[in-house]
């Protein structure tokens, strides 16, 4: 091997994921590239129309059972893709409008082009979940050319040794024929982090980028360093980059390979839950070690829209979201608009300061049929699934506000009712607060911009921001000792339940479940499994006696298992 | 020719698994049979990309036309295979069309 001598190329793209390896690139073969009037040679001759329309019908009937006989090996979401993309090679319109131009004399590779785009086309117009199948389309007709051609199948290589897969784009059919034993990677030039391929690599814990731009011009066997973290692709990477994310592989392999509950070492139980936007989020973290969601943030339903969504297409949305969770604990909040989240249906104009405005619950004022209509879908989507979700309502104030939402939501049958706790007046009258609701969960972003008097997107503030300002931890300790004292679930679903130093000092003072994005669930898991409870109360009480926020983590973080400190890097 | 008017039941709208196990029963059938929106033109209601690409949502009536001594038998039961909340987890065939 001749030593590198150019330096390492960097390609950008978005990461799905925090994980990275190094590894050789396997590029997935593209559609094949035949012109349209392609002569279809049977022993070196053109065929005639006969026999071309037996090859096309042949090639039909062995690319779905292909499909089929790989649906069959895979399971789960892929299976199902499968199954369907099978299904489409086997639709008898597409075949009988392809043959009716091949017995016209219409050339094979024009014939079976002609007839998908129409298809295709159809499907786009149509939108949403028709236009994302565009793709399972396409990947049948690149087969059935190749195979009426006796072209090598389009798609994945044979993997000989652990690679990365590259792609333009990945059909869920092409994912599904991967060797996963030997896949370390997912990159793509085009999709998004919410694509098929994104979420099939989620679902079986590769690192994945993808819309890195250049990534396919790699030539096989480039060695690469992929690192989902910072969504960036390195070619000829150096010693020290390989280390650090040989380093950062081992840490994480032995932090998620404890799936258990989430607890103390002395086995005071801590659920840990994750936070979602959609219901692809929760598909997403359905089959990870999460113990259900602790935030399903439904602004994304609103947002970019002219008016509200309907009953229907909410209730949609939060079955499939419930159906992913299955029995786990799923906590919906309604919608929290306003401020920096507005919508062309709701938003007061002229707010001077939409942080202090009409937002989130306070919406009820002037729009009291949105959070009703979100109240019955999420009780239909409750009545269709038999899950019993959890709901609370955003930017509560005061005790009466948190009655009002309760006696909406259990109009509506829901069971389990809570409010967040954001403005510091519901922290200061926790107790009241909680006489109202089931459980309460700690927005402790919020919190921290109300407390602070600080806007959370002016950067140039960001110290007094910090969730371990001793003042933000003195209104979460009040809002946990009211939960202690009522025996009433207290919650944290902000961005300081990620961080698993801060986790322990929420844990110590009586916080009952940390809510965050999936991929922060492993390492708070291990730091709270490594102390005991009062180990964690030790903490909170030195957190809290701290005069500022970077003294009450460093006292916190002396008080950390040593083993903890260097696993985590602390 | 033999014509019924149904409004689609299934929550999803005749999507992903429901239009698959309605596809399957047209084909099952043998008969050819044809679906239409209102105001559409009819397509094979036995191909999945006709049926997906029309995109009925649900609530709202199409309608089945087949001709045929076995049309009017085969026209009622996908009248009420439509119906029927084929999005329902015990509802149909196996669940291979999932939304994914």
């Amino acid at each position: 091997m001749t030593p590198a001598v150019q330096s390492p190329t960097v390609l950008r793209g978005v990461g799905v994921g925090r994980r990275g390896v190094v590894g050789p690139v396997a590029q997935v073969r593209p559609a094949p590239h035949v012109a349209a009037d392609a002569p279809l040679l049977v022993d070196g001759v053109p065929a005639d129309a006969a026999t071309a329309h037996t090859r096309v019908e042949q090639a039909f009937t062995d690319v779905a059972v292909g499909l089929r006989d790989q649906a069959g090996r895979a399971s789960g979401t892929v299976a199902d893709v499968l199954a369907a993309t099978a299904q489409m090679a086997d639709d008898r319109a597409l075949r009988a409008q392809v043959l009716a131009k091949v017995d016209a004399g219409e050339p094979v590779v024009s014939a079976v082009d002609g007839v998908v785009t129409m298809f295709a086309t159809m499907f786009e117009r149509a939108g949403g979940y028709l236009a994302e199948r565009v793709t399972d389309l396409r990947s049948v007709r690149d087969r059935v050319v190749a195979r009426v051609l006796d072209l090598p199948a389009p798609g994945v290589p044979e993997l000989t040794e652990p690679s990365v897969v590259v792609a333009r784009d990945l059909a869920p059919a092409d994912t599904a024929a991967l060797d996963l034993r030997h896949v370390l990677a997912i990159v793509t030039e085009l999709g998004g982090p919410t694509g098929h391929t994104a979420i099939i690599a989620g679902q079986l814990g590769l690192p994945c980028v993808v819309r890195v731009s250049g990534v396919t011009d790699l030539a096989d066997g480039t060695v690469v360093a992929v690192d989902a973290a910072d969504g960036t692709v390195t070619t000829d990477p150096d010693d020290e980059q390989r280390a650090a994310l040989v380093a950062r592989a081992e840490v994480e392999r032995t932090l998620a390979a404890d799936t258990a509950p989430g607890g103390t070492s002395d086995g005071h139980l801590v659920a840990l839950l994750a936070n979602i936007g959609t219901a692809e989020d929760a598909e997403r973290v359905g089959p990870t070690a999460v113990e259900g969601v602790g935030l399903f943030r439904t602004e994304v339903l609103f947002l970019e829209r002219t008016t509200a969504p309907t009953v229907e297409e909410q209730t949609e949305v939060y079955e499939r979201t419930l159906r992913a969770l299955g029995d786990r604990k799923v906590v919906v909040r309604t919608l929290d608009a306003g401020a920096d989240k507005p919508l062309a249906f709701a938003t007061q104009p002229d707010e001077e300061n939409p942080a202090l405005g009409v937002r989130g619950f306070r919406l009820v004022r002037t729009n009291p049929d949105l959070i009703d209509t979100q109240l019955a879908a999420l009780a239909a989507a409750q009545q269709a699934t038999g899950a019993r979700p959890w709901v609370m309502a955003p930017m509560i104030a005061t005790p009466a506000e948190a009655r009002d939402f309760a006696a909406r939501a259990r109009a509506q049958g829901l069971a389990q009712v809570g409010v967040m706790v954001e403005v510091p007046a519901a922290a200061l009258r926790a107790r009241e607060i909680l006489a109202e609701v089931d459980f309460v969960s700690l927005g402790t972003n919020d919190l921290a911009q109300y407390a602070m008097a600080t806007d959370r997107l002016r950067g140039e503030l960001a110290d007094l921001l910090d969730p371990w300002q001793p003042a933000v931890l003195d209104l979460v300790a009040a809002t946990a000792r009211a939960g202690l004292e009522l025996g009433k679930p207290v919650g944290v679903c902000g961005e300081s339940a990620s961080d698993p130093v801060l986790a322990l000092v929420l844990v110590g003072l009586g916080v009952t479940s940390l809510s965050m994005s999936a991929g922060a669930v492993p390492a708070v898991r291990y730091a709270l499994r490594h102390h005991t409870a009062e180990q964690c109360r030790a903490m909170a009480d030195a957190a809290l006696v701290a005069g500022a926020a970077p003294e009450a983590r460093a006292a916190v973080v002396a008080l950390l298992h040593s083993s903890v400190r260097s696993t985590l890097g602390l | 020719m033999a014509q019924r008017t149904v409004t689609v039941a299934s929550r999803v709208g005749l999507h992903a698994r429901p239009a698959m196990i309605f596809t399957q029963a047209v084909a099952e059938s043998g008969v050819p049979v044809t679906i239409a929106r209102e105001g559409g033109e009819p397509v094979d209601a036995g191909s999945i990309l006709f049926v997906m690409g029309l995109g009925v949502p649900h609530g709202e009536a199409v309608t089945l036309a087949a001709d045929g001594p076995d049309a009017d038998r085969v026209l009622d039961e996908l009248v009420t295979l439509l119906a029927t909340d084929l999005d329902a987890p015990e509802a149909g065939a196996p669940a291979a069309g999932a939304t994914p």
